[in-house]
């Protein structure tokens, strides 16, 4: 116990003197929680749109208005040829070309059906399939209002029609900054603690250190808990730091979950995280190699956690590698438990997974390090 | 010379896959001796001193420090020996004091003992002024003689030094080896590797390492006397030529 005391006391000293990991630790986190949900926000604004108009009717111009009055869409040209439209797309200006056929009016009222036309450039996906239900919705839209209107002229009862209404639970705004910022906040947590304590112990191998310390009769456990007890308070300081400091005063959220459930698990979870951490120092011989290590693993465990994509949609072998990475978890307990309020029971299993996690990791990474080669 | 014997191997041996670099030495130290471990680049004489600091398991083979068996009491060899490395292994990024605190604490000092002991050491090697400077912040001289005595703060029964002196001025060289001798008057035992045949000839005993394996031990006369030559470099020379093994 007393061994350890020492340990810490050297490991704060050393943390709280290195000025280049500091601003790390305490300044990042805070700047990439103010930026990063800002600019990961999925609701898709701006969207370039060209139309050619070969009709040049009343009609055509109302659906003119109502797409560039729905506020998601930027009118880039307004013309009457389809080449000059498709050179906006192929020079990026511009994302979908609306085309009106001649006879679009008339078509309407007489046959009552029109086709029209929509290119979109698919080279960015998302804004692509997104502006594409965006335009299908406006026009449906205004095809229903265009028959309300019919039925009153004509004095016939309006078609009956299938109205869906949604409501968004949990976030009926559908905010994606509240979406968002808990996950990213996991990632935050994920990478400092991964990162820092793989790092920490392989410097010591680097500098020479280690092998002071293990010609000392320090045990394993006290070597290993020493380094990690410093990283775990800090993780948990900047989850705080994150959580109140910037999620609650800057974004507004408050989590509704009980907070002891939330901490409980956030403590289970670093533990898991820097044992992944102590694991890569025992492979790695140097900071590089610690590091090249740990971005592989953060990296997938990043893009296959379900932070930016729905883990629903991968496919089943993709789905499997999400499920092996404790992040996938917590993205999922810190959104249910701060945006759902789901209690303890609600979390059960995820905890478990968690634990499993936490004790693989370790036990691997005590039965790797030696203080005999 | 009926002396304790502190350190005894038999037939000690490394291998790492085919290469053996440490092939069946068998050496005996006397308790407060000076005993020079010389040998070329490559001789295999730091993973010797790994070995019987219980840094490296050994292949084959007996040892036993202060009366331990290196197989299966490491942990109680670790608490009576004193180690240290080629590189400089004190925390740069904390202070003379702060190291001191530290290695004491960890082989059990008292606070008391660690201030007490503390104190002493930094009069000795009159580091009073620079007691709360950075370790990073000193001369490489000043860091060795610090790093050996932190390496003797417990008291150990033996100090394993890895080439302590690399790169340190003649006469910064000459003050740690007044630092050796004061230990070796405190009944400490040092084990000592050296390229400097000078230092070779302060030690008590030398045993000399060619291939992995000890070719010559003895007192530094009686080596000269052996092989009919003036000084232990001509030793070493005469030694060192037939090695096979080229330097790192």
């Amino acid at each position: 116990m007393r061994t350890l005391i020492f340990l810490l006391k050297k490991e704060f000293k050393q943390i709280f003197r290195n000025k280049a990991l500091l601003p790390i630790i305490f300044i990042a986190p805070i700047m990439q929680l103010i930026i990063l949900p800002l600019a990961a926000d999925f609701e898709i604004k701006n969207i370039n749109i060209s139309f050619v108009d070969h009709d040049r009717s009343s009609f055509s111009q109302q659906l003119y208005q109502k797409i560039v009055g729905s506020g998601y869409f930027k009118a880039i040209s307004y013309g009457s040829s389809y080449q000059d439209a498709m050179q906006h797309i192929e020079k990026e200006e511009s994302d979908i070309i609306l085309e009106i056929p001649e006879g679009f009016e008339r078509q309407l009222i007489r046959e009552n059906k029109q086709d029209l036309f929509v290119a979109i450039n698919a080279i960015n996906g998302v804004k692509a399939g997104l502006g594409g239900s965006y335009l299908n919705q406006i026009i449906a839209n205004y095809n229903q209002d265009i028959r309300a209107e019919w039925g009153l002229i004509k004095g016939n009862p309006q078609q009956a029609g299938l109205q869906v209404s949604s409501y968004f639970w949990f976030n009926p705004h559908m905010n994606y900054q509240v979406f968002m910022v808990p996950a990213i906040l996991v990632l935050l947590v994920t990478m400092i603690s991964t990162y820092m304590c793989a790092l920490n112990i392989v410097k010591e191998k680097e500098i020479g250190t280690i092998e002071q310390i293990n010609v000392t009769p320090i045990k394993k456990y006290q070597f290993i808990l020493g380094k990690l007890i410093p990283f775990w308070l800090i993780g948990i300081f900047i989850f705080t730091i994150g959580l109140f400091g910037i999620g609650y005063l800057i974004y507004g959220i408050v989590p509704l979950g009980n907070l002891l459930t939330l901490y409980a698990y956030l403590s289970l979870y670093l533990i898991a995280m820097l044992g992944l951490g102590l694991l890569i120092s025992t492979v790695s011989n140097t900071q590089q190699q610690a590091m090249s290590v740990a971005f592989f693993f953060i990296m997938i465990f990043m893009l296959m956690s379900g932070l930016f994509t729905s883990i629903d949609s991968m496919p089943n072998w993709a789905k499997a590698i999400a499920y092996c990475s404790p992040v996938t978890y917590f993205i999922d307990v810190i959104r249910m438990l701060v945006l759902k309020g789901s209690t303890f029971n609600d979390i059960k299993v995820h905890f478990a997974i968690t634990a499993g996690f936490a004790v693989l990791l370790n036990v691997w990474a005590l039965y790797k390090y030696k203080k005999t080669s | 010379m009926e002396a304790e014997k502190v350190i005894q191997t038999v037939d000690l041996s490394k291998h790492f896959g085919d290469f053996i670099a440490c092939n069946a030495i068998s050496f005996e130290v006397f308790k407060g001796e000076i005993f020079g471990f010389l040998g070329a680049n490559g001789a295999g004489k730091t993973t010797a001193m790994k070995m019987l600091c219980g840094l490296s398991a050994p292949s084959s083979g007996k040892a036993t420090i202060a009366g331990f068996d290196i197989y299966k009491q490491t942990e109680a060899i670790k608490k009576r020996i004193g180690y240290m490395s080629q590189k400089f292994s004190l925390y740069e990024d904390l202070s003379v004091l702060e190291n001191i605190e530290f290695f004491g604490g960890i082989y059990g000092l008292s606070q008391q003992e660690i201030k007490q002991r503390g104190q002493q050491l930094i009069d000795q090697l009159g580091l009073a002024d620079v007691a709360k400077n950075m370790v990073g912040s000193l001369p490489l001289g000043w860091k060795q003689k610090l790093a050996f005595s932190v390496a003797s703060l417990h008291d150990p029964e033996i100090i394993f030094l890895d080439e302590p002196t690399g790169g340190v001025d003649p006469v910064t060289r000459r003050q740690f080896w007044d630092l050796i001798y004061a230990a070796s008057v405190r009944g400490i035992t040092v084990f000592v590797t050296t390229h400097y045949m000078d230092e070779a000839e302060y030690c008590h005993r030398v045993s000399i390492m060619v291939d992995g394996e000890i070719k010559a031990l003895d007192t530094p006369e009686n080596l000269k006397k052996q092989f009919q030559v003036d000084s232990m470099e001509d030793v070493f020379f005469e030694l060192a030529r037939g090695a096979q093994r080229l330097g790192d």
